[in-house]
């Protein structure tokens, strides 16, 4: 039986442990991954919608392709809203200038009246738009209050919390995210803040 | 008896997460002041802001009336609140005043001095806003009956 050298078994086992630590998942040091963050190819494309912001603006999820998104559906009268609300208002303050924007859609039936003094209230830094029953049915419908999604540099939903979710959970899935490459829609890396605003 | 069985869910109105159940048939004279127990379920897991929740934000369970015929409606009785902290509250935050599980809500009435003798019914709507431990729900409003006979 012929003997195996150092320089042949090494190379074999370095590519057997690559294997079996999944090679085509290989993160770097450092990097996050978020349990609830879905593969690229199980993605879907999140839709556009034209709503306006609190003075008027009206706002386009377009506008944002290029950036990771966290899409808050959220309404003054949620007691859980007001809890992610301030991760947000963080997570904002940490990541704007990584590509990142919260937006935020409030799903009030009162409209600006009720919201507009909420969002002082709470100082809150990101933009806020106004829903309707229409947007929040291209998203699948929005019952439950808040639900978040955690979009990704090429306008694809990579991620979905309903109902209250851990701080934790929306940094690793932004943060994750962020660190990814946007890719084209056959699936090629593009640069990451092509159109980003 | 299975007639009666299958009738029962008819008198009931449901929103999900809140059903209200046709109050008792009331009955008085004419100028008589008449008070109907309207029996209202939350669904378990839930809970749904009382007539006066703690925050002004917050979307208050609210009773009125579209049609009430002979009677004339007056004030309308909320049950004691339950004040409880939940899980998704801050720590620097209010218990809130919420309703759980099944309560009833008295509605007061006065039998019109010109009202016809016979019966009748009065309907109105219960607004409400339910949440559970994680997340909540858009306001809704459900249909609320009162039968009566004038004597």
């Amino acid at each position: 039986m012929p003997r195996l050298r150092l320089t042949t078994v090494v190379p074999i086992a370095a590519v057997t442990l690559c294997l079996l630590q999944s090679c085509n998942n290989w993160s770097a040091p450092g990097s996050v991954k978020a349990a609830s963050v879905k593969p690229d190819k199980q993605r879907k494309d999140a839709p556009d919608f034209s709503l306006k912001d609190a003075d008027g603006k009206v706002v386009h999820l377009s506008d944002y392709k290029g950036k990771v998104v966290l899409l808050d559906f959220w309404a003054t009268w949620c007691g859980p809203c007001k809890i992610e609300i301030p991760w947000f208002m963080d997570m904002q303050r940490k990541n704007k200038d990584k590509g990142f924007e919260v937006l935020g859609v409030a799903m009030d039936d009162e409209g600006w009246e009720a919201v507009k003094p909420f969002l002082a209230d709470l100082g809150v830094n990101y933009r806020v738009v106004m829903g309707n029953d229409k947007i929040a049915e291209t998203y699948g419908g929005v019952d439950a209050l808040p639900t978040t999604f955690l979009i990704d540099r090429s306008g694809k939903i990579a991620a979905v919390h309903v109902g209250l979710a851990s701080k934790k959970d929306f940094e690793d899935g932004v943060q994750e995210l962020i660190q990814s490459p946007a890719t084209s829609a056959r699936g090629s890396a593009v640069p990451a803040l092509i159109g980003a605003k | 008896m299975l007639a009666a069985l299958l009738c029962l869910p008819l008198l009931a109105q449901s929103s999900g997460y809140l059903s209200v159940t046709e109050a008792p048939k009331v009955s008085g004279s004419r100028n008589a002041a008449v008070q109907a127990k309207i029996p209202v379920a939350v669904k378990s897991g839930y809970h749904v802001n009382s007539n006066v929740p703690s925050d002004d934000y917050l979307i208050p369970l609210k009773l009125t009336w579209k049609t009430t015929g002979a009677l004339e409606p007056g004030q309308v009785s909320y049950p004691k609140p339950v004040v409880q902290r939940f899980e998704f509250q801050q720590a620097n935050e209010k218990p809130l005043s919420v309703y759980i599980g099944n309560f009833e809500i008295a509605a007061n009435f006065k039998v019109a001095a010109n009202a016809p003798a016979g019966p009748g019914v009065a309907v109105g709507q219960l607004r409400y806003q339910a949440c559970s431990d994680r997340a909540c729900y858009p306001p809704k409003t459900i249909e609320v009956t009162v039968p009566y006979q004038v004597q």
